[in-house]
């Protein structure tokens, strides 16, 4: 077990530096070349994270592993067998667009003042990057690794798909789970949660005390590297990073779709024959659920983000609170389930219906009360002020003031939630026992519990991201109606 | 340290022209200062200078040689933003030395040029301390050294004094350009203050809508300005209309709206032009006693504002127009008060007689 646990730091490692090396370059050509592309591009990069991650898993699988995939271009049968490398390449996939979206935001924010006071002062592109705006964004950029740790040693449900006969902590959890070995989950749960804190907490402590390198400038190597056809090597090589480890092994599972549409799958699928009434049934539960627990986070995450961003109960306990809103995210899904089962069990008689709703309550809880504390901290008080010695009472100022400034922000978090909750694996598969959400079914479709054809488990898959992707689109839409009329 | 020109400079936005046709030189060591409202064209003339934007049109030239096509790190033009840019992760002393180290200086070469920038702005001692450890004006200074380490010529100073306090922008502004000329650089600063142009430019170029509305050694702009605009811009004034009537030798009579001849100097203006009569504030003597002037009449004080060491009345001229007069310390007991009778009077050489402005006198005189 100890191995198990020690695995999930290493692949988390190593996949969060992979994953800032190659996201920090595409948000950079995101945010500063200008063209519509970048748009299109802006929105590609959020697809690894709206693809619910056993789909994803499934994908991957399929796309590195299985004779059909890339490995049918170099005539072999498998590129990456499941494993070790396999998880990386998973965990690599789906923590991309977390470092993407943190920079990208990162890069808006940054006022590029510094970097333009840097070239006059004769720093070449390269120098100027490198000494003045990379250390100034040190924050963001740690904030980044973080998601991405942590979202590589929470996951379970995509992990287990491609693990093969390895072990790491949450795939250990789910193996002895599966076993009924109540004590050892509870065991290794304690064990990674403990240590995930532990691990962040030093992280968090050690980092922004390392003092910067003594400022050192390769001139002539500096100015070689900000020349164009450098940057343009660079941009294509991020690109095809991308493209290769990023969007097309999460989206491959749209091919076999395509063929099994053809081949009269879908007619029996919208005919609900067979295993596709399960599915349906299975489809609309985790889409109520995705409603519900948006609403009960809006409603409920929405206080302890003013609390948050305006201090309302001091400085120190905001903090506190602050910190403790991290550990959903923190905590590895599985055992985050095996809590939460355990938690609303001993709270007596709950139908399960609502177990669930209330479990991806807390397991998406982190996103929107993040990305909500973080857009009021960005609304001047003085504005709330104004509001109120003009004689608003506080609700009418949150209504008039705070919500309408905010509202971008709230839909975000809101589509986090929302695709978050739809994609869930880990912590749903703990908690419940007879109900089957969409990613819980499909997980047992290819996993082989449930016996279905390999035309329908792709179309099956090829159904839950093709509306996720749909609801995301459609939410990103009136997302930018809202911030136009904000604008106008 | 550069001589710098612009020959026929053409900048535009979309369909916003920022710079319009713009030629100008500026001869080395020079300390040159641009006025103008916002949105003139000021920055937009910096950053053309610096590299970071190219002009659409036109060339620009530092000593003869055209430098469109160089970058901003080889230009050796250091911009100074309003709010300094000082790197926020690195110390004072590395922010100075970070101009040495970047155009690849031997770190210890840098070091010393940087601590002798530092000497010369009187920080040594906050070397060590990181820049949101200063106050605003240590900044400024920081900024300043920063500039003056970099190895540059050419010193482009965008508000530099724009974020500090009303006094001590006035300390600052001698201490800024005393330390530039020192040092030899060519100093292009672009400011809104009027004042600060006047104080620290030994030449002053007033832009409006992209185009130079005057240019030339600071007192003559004042005593002489191209325009109705850059008067009003520099200085102020009050402004009457009018219209020339004859001209005796050296001087013009030039009869005012409302019935009131004024002697002016003669001016290349024909005959029966309409006209502005510009007054500076200070030129306009009031008494109780009879003034020897050219130009006197009777007035009546109809508001004062108190400035501090000084006072500034409006006086209603028997033509219905009010003009502005500024006094220093009388005591009160001598003070006009509101309603009193006086005598206004300035002289001939005072009058400034400019042509009727195409677009009407208002539009002239908009600065926002």
């Amino acid at each position: 077990m100890e191995g198990a646990v020690l695995w999930s730091f290493v692949i988390g490692l190593v996949v969060s530096i992979l994953d800032v090396l190659g996201g920090i370059p595409l948000a950079w050509l995101i945010v500063r070349s200008h063209g519509h592309w970048t748009t299109i591009l802006d929105s590609l990069a959020d697809i690894p994270f709206i693809v619910p991650t056993v789909a994803l898993g499934f994908s991957i699988l399929e796309f590195w592993s299985s004779p059909g995939g890339l490995a049918q271009l170099f005539g072999s049968t498998s590129l990456v067998s499941s494993g070790v490398i396999l998880i990386v390449l998973l965990h690599f996939a789906f923590s991309f667009p977390v470092i993407v979206r943190v920079m990208v935001g990162e890069f808006l924010n940054y006022r590029e003042t510094y970097e333009v006071a840097a070239r006059t002062l004769g720093a070449s592109a390269f120098t100027a990057v490198r000494t003045v705006t990379m250390p100034i964004l040190r924050p963001g950029i740690l904030a980044a690794f973080l998601l991405a740790l942590a979202r590589s040693l929470s996951e379970t449900g995509a992990t287990i798909v491609v693990a093969g006969a390895f072990e790491n902590g949450t795939v250990f959890i789910n193996n002895v789970r599966g076993s009924g070995l109540t004590a050892a989950v509870v065991i290794a749960s304690s064990i990674m949660i403990v240590s995930s804190l532990t691990v962040f907490g030093l992280i968090k402590i050690i980092t922004p005390r390392i003092r910067v390198a003594p400022l050192k400038v390769w001139p002539n190597l500096e100015r070689k590297l900000s020349k164009s056809p450098v940057v343009a090597t660079r941009n294509a090589i991020s690109l095809i990073v991308f493209l290769v480890f990023v969007l097309l092994p999460c989206l491959f599972i749209a091919l076999p779709a395509v063929e099994a549409v053809a081949a009269g799958t879908a007619t029996e699928a919208f005919a609900g024959v067979g295993p596709w009434k399960a599915f349906w049934s299975s489809m609309s539960l985790s889409y109520v659920i995705a409603v519900l627990a948006t609403i009960v986070n809006i409603v409920s995450g929405l206080p302890v983000a003013i609390l948050i961003a305006r201090n309302r109960f001091g400085t120190r306990i905001s903090r506190v609170v602050d910190a403790l809103v991290d550990l959903p995210i923190i905590v590895p899904s599985l055992a985050l389930g095996v809590s939460l089962n355990f938690f609303w069990r001993n709270m007596g008689a709950l139908p399960e219906f609502w177990v669930i709703v209330l479990a991806h309550t807390t397991i998406t809880y982190s996103y929107f009360v993040r990305t909500m504390a973080a857009s009021i901290q960005g609304i001047a008080p003085e504005l709330e002020d104004a509001a109120r010695t003009l004689g608003a009472r506080p609700l009418r100022v949150f209504r008039k003031i705070t919500l309408p400034l905010t509202k971008y922000s709230l839909l975000s978090g809101a589509i986090l939630v929302f695709t978050r909750s739809v994609d869930e694996t880990g912590a749903t598969s703990a908690v419940a026992a007879t109900l089957k959400t969409a990613p819980i079914l499909l997980v047992s479709w290819i996993r082989g519990t449930v016996a279905v054809t390999p035309a329908e488990r792709a179309l099956g898959v090829g159904f839950l991201v093709a509306t996720s992707f749909l609801a995301l689109v459609m939410l990103r839409l009136i997302a930018t109606r809202i911030s136009a009329r904000k604008v106008a | 340290m550069p001589r710098v020109s612009f020959a026929n400079v053409t900048k535009n936005f979309g369909k916003v022209v920022a710079l319009d046709e713009v030629s100008f030189d500026v001869s080395d060591g020079q300390y040159l200062c641009v006025l103008g409202p916002t949105g003139s064209g000021k920055t937009t003339l910096l950053k053309l200078l610096a590299g970071l934007l190219k002009p659409d049109e036109g060339t620009i030239y530092f000593d003869g040689k055209p430098v469109n096509n160089v970058n901003a790190q080889d230009r050796n033009a250091v911009y100074v933003p309003q709010q300094y840019a000082l790197f926020p992760h690195l110390t004072v002393l590395q922010n100075v030395a970070f101009g040495p180290l970047a155009r690849g200086k031997p770190a210890s070469i840098a070091l010393e040029t940087a601590s002798k920038a530092l000497d010369l702005v009187r920080l040594s001692w906050r070397a060590q301390a990181l820049p949101n450890e200063l106050s605003g004006g240590m900044q400024q200074r920081v900024a300043l050294a920063r500039g003056l380490a970099s190895g540059a010529g050419l010193l482009l100073l965008d508000e530099p004094l724009g974020a500090l306090d009303a006094r001590l922008r006035l300390d600052l502004r001698h201490k800024l350009r005393d330390l530039v000329k020192q040092s030899g650089f060519t100093a292009i600063h672009v400011t809104h203050d009027q004042d600060e142009a006047m104080s620290v430019g030994d030449e002053i170029m007033v832009l409006r809508n992209g185009r130079i509305q005057d240019y030339g050694p600071q007192r003559r702009v004042y005593r002489r300005p191209a325009s109705i605009f850059v008067a009003n811009m520099i200085g102020g004034a009050s402004f009457l209309e009018g219209m020339v009537d004859t001209t005796v030798g050296e001087t013009a009579l030039i009869s005012v709206r409302g019935g009131l001849t004024v002697q002016a100097p003669s001016t290349t203006l024909t005959l029966t032009a309409p006209v502005i009569l510009a007054l500076r504030k200070e030129r306009i003597r009031i008494s109780r006693d009879r003034l020897e002037m050219e130009n006197v009449f009777k007035g009546e004080i109809r508001g004062v504002r108190f400035l501090g060491n000084s006072k500034e009345y409006l006086i209603r001229i028997p033509n219905g127009d009010i003009i502005a007069s500024r006094q220093f310390a009388e005591s009160e007991d001598d003070a006009f008060k509101v309603g009193e009778e006086v005598q206004v009077g300035f002289l001939e050489g005072d009058a400034m007689v400019f042509e009727y402005p195409a677009k009407g006198l208002r539009n002239e005189l908009e600065v926002g």
